[in-house]
């Protein structure tokens, strides 16, 4: 099976194993991710102003190319895939918007994008497309009794009318994929809060607080180990400090399937 | 309420989306913020000011950017009105004001480390500039 993939900006560079190991256990699982010809960054946030257009263009072309392959569009990072989400629901429900956005595309003489392709979360290609069940029948070296809290943040849940992934404030599906990797979920009451994300570029003390209070409650709940989706989460979490390792998931599915060979 | 403060209340709520008379001023929207220390104005007053077209004070706060747009807000409200997407439209009209940018390119060489990543950047561009 072949889909379309967009890495984005940060796992080109500084993730780049939540970049590698996505392929490679996508392949694994018998999944080939193709990266589209060309692509821009998704523009990093979604601004829920519906007058800015030009600024989610990039996301539309992505999505536009998805559609004419007639392939499901696969995303990585949490920021990528809020951000491309929410732009495929604005022009799904919102003609105004929609309108305007194909208006540059007919300056172009470009068809217009009607919204239709189907996007997925690497997690979402795990659970609803492969099976977390296959997933587990790849496990080769099961990541026995490692206690990991899964740490959702805001960008995987919310608006969850439009991510539409899991439950806002009760999600399973990273518990259910460390179950699968033969882990141990630790359940703790912050997986779902803000790290503080990008406030850390204007008000460094506001996100490391923020971030504090999610290691600190991860440890107090028992884990041994952070996993997250995203490289922003990732990097406000370590930069205060967090005693525990923060992992990304592709890091750890590719110590599960046995997959080491980095290649870049 | 002047024309002008009723020109800018209802571009805030066109942009945004929002119905504020929806609201039925139970708090669970600031009770859930994760920024709510930080800020002056709180999500719940973000919407009864919007109401009011007293949005001059929130278009000079500090506290337009101490929001996460983490959606706690608009996720927990009972009546589905999304005050993160207020905020957001609030903070769009004041930096395309002249003078408006929070954050310019030569701030990010002091914000940089080895680690950054570029999502940050991007991130921090889309919602602290114009």
């Amino acid at each position: 099976m072949k889909m379309q993939y967009f890495p984005g900006c940060t796992l080109k560079n500084k993730a780049k194993q939540l970049d590698i190991y996505a392929r490679q256990c996508a392949e694994v699982l018998g999944v080939t991710l193709e990266e589209p010809k060309e692509w821009q960054c998704c523009g990093g946030a979604f601004t829920s102003s519906s007058d800015e257009i030009a600024t989610k263009l990039s996301s539309v072309r992505l999505l536009k190319t998805a559609a004419e392959q007639g392939e499901a569009l696969v995303t990585v990072c949490s920021a990528c895939h809020n951000v491309v989400k929410q732009t495929n629901y604005a022009m799904q429900h919102d003609s105004v918007f929609a309108d305007r956005v194909n208006r540059y595309f007919a300056q172009e003489n470009a068809a217009p994008y009607a919204g239709d392709a189907q996007v997925y979360h690497y997690l979402e290609l795990l659970r609803d497309v492969i099976g977390f069940d296959k997933v587990a029948q790849a496990v080769k070296a099961p990541l026995k009794g490692k206690k990991i809290a899964a740490y959702y943040g805001c960008l995987l849940l919310r608006p969850s009318k439009v991510i539409a992934m899991d439950d806002p404030e009760n999600p399973r599906i990273i518990e259910e994929l460390i179950r699968a990797m033969g882990a141990e979920p630790v359940i703790w009451a912050r997986r779902n809060e803000c790290c503080g994300g990008y406030v850390t570029a204007v008000s460094p003390e506001q996100a490391e607080k923020n971030s504090r209070k999610l290691c600190d409650n991860a440890i107090a709940c028992g884990a041994e180990m952070i996993v997250t989706a995203c490289p922003l989460c990732k990097y406000n979490l370590e930069r205060q400090g967090c005693p525990i390792p923060v992992v990304y998931l592709t890091e750890l599915l590719a110590e599960a399937f046995g997959v080491t060979e980095v290649q870049a | 309420m002047s024309h002008q403060k009723n020109n800018l209340r209802e571009e805030i709520l066109r942009i945004s989306g929002v119905n504020v008379k929806k609201c039925m001023k139970c708090g669970k929207c600031s009770a859930s913020c994760p920024s709510y220390d930080e800020m002056e104005f709180h999500p719940h007053q973000f919407v009864s000011m919007i109401d009011e077209g007293n949005i001059e004070p929130l278009l000079n706060s500090e506290s337009l950017y101490h929001c996460l747009s983490c959606f706690a807000c608009a996720e927990r409200c009972p009546r589905g009105v999304e005050p993160a997407k207020l905020i957001d439209a609030v903070r769009v009209t004041a930096t395309r004001r002249q003078g408006g940018d929070r954050i310019k390119p030569e701030d990010i060489p002091c914000i940089l480390d080895e680690n950054t990543p570029g999502q940050l950047l991007m991130t921090a561009f889309r919602k602290y500039k114009k």
